[in-house]
């Protein structure tokens, strides 16, 4: 019986001829049928990923080299480019629409033998925190199904939680991998911004989308990391340093000096017995030898409003495209319809309301009369943030914080409250506004029976340590 | 006094000129024209989910270099932002132009005028891209979109309200249009759209001080409608204030069926573009060095080669002027001056027999076939009398086009050299004064205009060969 533990365990066995991809694709064929209920998948790739494992299978058979992900059973969100395969961003304006080019991501991961096996549902164009706001239904948390898993990576993040694939890959806009990772128990890399190519992943707000990963341990997250990351002739914002092996710096000793935020720990929006787990898992570290000091960060109340008016303004902008014109949904109009009226019935009867709701707060904030008030006000907000960053990186290695303020919450609690929901992201936003790497990594059980998860954040493109110190934390627990 | 003498327009120019490089400003596709539609069209151009812009440096460098041109400061720190408006042939919802940095500020065109010479004061040039096509004339039902065009590179040229008349207007797009052609970054064919016009027009009473409200007239599709819409549009204002009534901001069109123009769209349906720096584009640094080596490629301006023409090489004012039309002219003048010092006798050349030559093979300066070098052996045998000109430019000039062999070999083998041996002079002189003696009687009795019938007579005798100068010398001798 196939079962899977770690990319490294399984490349071992297919190289002794244990198991092969096509045994580990029929795996998750299988698994994946026994849990539609959960509908973390919008589209199955059966046929071809089972035709790929074979192709690779013999490949190797006959003495090919293995590439650095070869077999390795990848799912992506529905927000990634895959060249001739429906790419929808769990959206009805895209209803049908077939990509006609390869995300960046996915030619690089292709290039190391992975198997694709499926696109999963996501709330629509990667807005929102609990994977209800997809067209095409809300996603279950495998622990509990009546709990949300998160989001807006929701889909891929059960997918590895409920070992429907190896490895997934979300975005992260604003926490859309840490969150529902921490949800799900699993562990959710958001690299820095810039380190992976964000060509062919579908815009939500430019200067935060980063594409993410999705694994059960931090060594397969590494791994995938240094496979997906790096400079890109499609994306100028992507960064051009050479990307690290981190897959093989994991492995240290070293004492981390570790800061947190007094505010972050003692905020009242935090659930009491998490605060008290993670303080008492402070003193722990403390215990083993780290530095773990607390810094004072008097900027935290002023981080979800600064996000929302930034990605609001710059999502209002990125959705312009789906205006029912060159692809994808279009109303159906009488004769006697403008083309004002294509536009408003395509994208009122197109886009979701969460959706929607963003796009009139965005051109909201950059329409004239309100632009300084708010897009100009959140930029200097920006600014200020990454200034304090860099102070805070001149003394620690790593910050720890929350990944999310309480564990997954009932599907349909907090509906209705969008302002409550906005500030569920409290502790994954900071990350993107500042663009440095984060992790939420799964240490903690909550007394309710959820799992919640440990966020690290390093410094600008000090994966390297990110990835070492969680893995030391997850090895160690 | 006219009613219209009380009034003077103020007139500001928005010229769109089209970047040739090789492919578009953001992603890699070809910008040509005339392709079947819809083929020049990557992910990119599409505004597919998922895709980005990448900046085209040739776009940039063109863009510095119309600038240092135009006598602009080049700005250093640039960024690119959106300007966010629906419409079906913009793709993505938003055009990538750049906002509150342009990166060209001031600067100026010279022009000459019935009235003198005129700095015409540039506001600014900036960078973006094209749209689309909308073609709403071939089906009654909807309309179609070519996105070939999506995405070529512009540069936006700004004047200030500084234009006082439809023949300034004129002259500074013909100006401008020199000018781009000559750096070779637009080719400013305005029937294909390659340099395209749009015209802020107010009036206002001599000596006030305050602008009118201003008209902008679109849709101008050569130079000479720029004049033709400028021209209407003012006496429409006049006419309109004169009656009383008052002009309203407006868009207007320009209809080439009538030369009239016409109202679309009112200032109180302008849109809130909602700008912002485009956050898929870093901003991109230009460094002095650059600029630097961008002027250091830069070619000898119109102006400055006409100012060469007269002061270095004697030509007068129309010479010059003539040959700066195009740069390839007056770089082939210059070529040919390397060979010979006869300068008025190069643009004599080039301004009549060769360019006619040219006009009637249908090629250009750019490609002249000619090679300096003969045109200045040829002008040197002409100098020298071993051939006359007409014979020069008749005979032998069509046959050094294709051969650019040696002229005075060609002029030997062909029999063509001017006979100067006195001798052979005499034989033909006599004849022709034998065979025409009414006319000599004529000329003895004091009509001495008659030499010039006597001395073609010589030439037809000749066929051509007999030199003019010494025939008239021998004419004048036996005669006297």
């Amino acid at each position: 019986m196939f079962s899977f533990s770690t990319i490294k365990d399984y490349q071992a066995q297919l190289s002794e001829g244990t198991t092969s991809c096509v045994e580990a694709v029929q795996y998750y064929l299988q698994a994946i049928a026994a849990h539609q209920y959960l509908n973390a998948y919008l589209e199955v790739f059966e046929e071809e990923a089972l035709q790929r494992a074979e192709a690779l299978d013999s490949l190797r058979k006959g003495g090919a080299s293995m590439g650095k992900l070869h077999g390795v059973v990848v799912a992506l969100k529905d927000v990634i480019c895959y060249k001739g395969h429906q790419v929808s961003a769990a959206s009805k304006i895209l209803e049908g629409f077939t990509s006609i080019y390869n995300a960046t991501a996915v030619e690089k991961l292709l290039a190391e033998g992975a198997i694709l096996i499926g696109r999963n549902n996501c709330d629509e164009f990667a807005m929102g925190s609990t994977n209800e706001n997809s067209a095409f239904g809300a996603v279950k948390n495998g622990i509990d199904p009546s709990k949300v898993p998160g989001g807006s990576s929701g889909g891929s993040a059960v997918a590895v939680q409920a070992g429907l694939c190896m490895i997934s890959l979300g975005s992260d806009t604003g926490g859309s991998v840490r969150q529902p990772a921490d949800f799900c128990g699993i562990v959710g890399l958001k690299p820095t911004y810039g380190r992976i190519s964000r060509y062919g992943l579908i815009a939500y707000a430019s200067s935060f989308d980063q594409i993410g990963i999705f694994s059960q341990t931090v060594d397969d997250a590494a791994l995938v990391l240094e496979v997906i990351a790096g400079a890109d002739d499609f994306d100028s914002t992507v960064a051009r340093q050479p990307v690290e092996m981190y897959s093989s710096q994991l492995d240290t000793s070293k004492k981390y000096k570790i800061a947190y935020f007094r505010q972050a720990l003692e905020h009242p929006g935090l659930d009491t017995e998490m605060a008290a787990s993670i303080q008492s898992y402070i003193k722990e570290l403390q215990s083993k030898g780290y530095t773990v000091e607390a810094v004072d960060f008097d900027l935290l109340n002023y981080i979800v409003p600064a996000y929302y008016v930034l990605t609001t303004a710059e999502a209002s902008s990125n959705l312009s495209r789906y205006d029912g014109i060159k692809y994808g949904y279009r109303a159906a109009l009488s004769k006697e319809d403008d083309l004002t009226e294509l536009y408003k019935q395509t994208r009122s009867e197109g886009f979701g309301k969460e959706v929607q709701r963003r796009i009139l707060l965005g051109t909201f904030v950059l329409s004239a009369g309100y632009y300084d008030a708010y897009f100009t006000k959140a930029q200097q907000v920006r600014r200020k943030l990454v200034d304090t960053t860099h102070k805070i990186f001149s003394n620690y290695d790593a910050i720890i914080a929350p990944t999310v303020p309480s564990t997954a919450f009932k599907l349909g609690e907090k509906n209705n409250d969008p302002v409550e929901m906005f500030l569920a992201d409290i502790y994954t936003v900071y990350a993107n506004l500042v663009g440095i790497p984060g992790i939420s990594v799964p240490l903690f059980k909550h007394s309710n029976g959820m799992p919640f998860g440990l966020q690290i954040m390093t410094s600008h493109f000090d994966e390297v340590s990110l990835l070492a110190l969680s893995r030391q934390l997850m090895a160690n627990h | 006094m006219n009613a219209a003498d009380k009034y003077e327009a103020v007139i500001g120019l928005e010229v769109h000129a089209q970047l040739q490089t090789n492919s578009k400003l953001f992603c890699g596709d070809s910008i040509a024209f005339g392709a079947e539609p819809n083929t020049h069209v990557s992910p990119v151009t599409l505004g597919h989910p998922g895709t980005l812009p990448k900046t085209n440096k040739k776009a940039v460098e063109f863009a510095v270099k119309i600038g240092l041109a135009c006598n602009c400061a080049i700005e250093e720190k640039n960024y690119f932002a959106r300007k966010n408006y629906f419409y079906p042939d913009l793709p993505k919802g938003y055009q990538i132009s750049q906002h509150t940095t342009p990166i060209c500020k001031g600067g100026f065109v010279s022009i000459k005028t019935s009235e003198g010479e005129k700095d015409i004061l540039l506001n600014r040039i900036h960078m973006e891209e094209d749209a689309g096509k909308s073609i709403h004339d071939v089906y009654d039902d909807f309309s179609c979109i070519d996105l070939n065009r999506a995405g070529t590179p512009l540069v936006e040229i700004v004047t200030e309200p500084c234009i006082s008349s439809s023949e300034e207007a004129f002259q500074y797009i013909t100006e401008l249009r020199r000018l781009v052609r000559w750096i070779g970054i637009c080719d400013g064919n305005m029937e294909e759209g390659s340099l395209r016009c749009d015209a802020n027009i107010s009036i206002r009473l001599k000596g006030e001080k305050k602008l009118g409200t201003k008209v902008e007239v679109k849709n101008l599709n050569s130079i000479r409608n720029v004049k033709k819409a400028i021209d209407y549009e003012i006496n429409r204002m006049i006419e309109l204030v004169e009656n009383g009534g008052t002009i309203t901001q407006q868009t207007r069109s320009f209809d080439a069926g009538n030369d009239t123009t016409f109202a679309i769209r009112d200032k109180e349906e302008a849109n809130d573009y909602r700008y912002f720096a485009d956050p898929d584009l870093t901003p991109f640094h230009l460094t002095p060095s650059y600029i630097q080596s961008i002027k250091e490629q830069l070619p000898a301006l119109p102006q400055q080669r006409m100012l060469q023409l007269k002061k270095e090489f004697g030509l007068n004012e129309y010479d010059a002027e003539q040959l700066c039309d195009e740069k390839a002219t007056a770089e082939f003048f210059i070529a040919v001056a390397q060979h010979t010092g006869n300068y008025k006798a190069i643009a004599n050349w080039m301004l009549g027999p060769i360019r006619q030559h040219l006009n009637e093979t249908h090629a250009t300066f750019d490609h002249c076939s000619l090679q300096a070098k003969t045109l200045a052996a040829l002008i040197s045998i002409v100098d020298e009398g071993k051939v006359n000109f007409s014979v020069a430019s008749s005979k032998l000039l069509p046959v050094l086009f294709t051969t650019n062999a040696h002229p005075l070999q060609l002029a030997e083998e062909l029999n063509l050299l001017q006979v100067s041996d006195t001798g052979e002079l005499e034989n033909w002189v006599n004849t022709v004064i034998t065979n025409m003696p009414d006319k000599v009687a004529e000329y003895k009795k004091g009509k001495k205009g008659l030499i010039g019938l006597f001395v073609g007579e010589v030439k037809k005798l000749s066929k051509g060969k007999a030199d003019p100068k010494l025939v008239t010398e021998l004419l004048q001798q036996k005669l006297s």
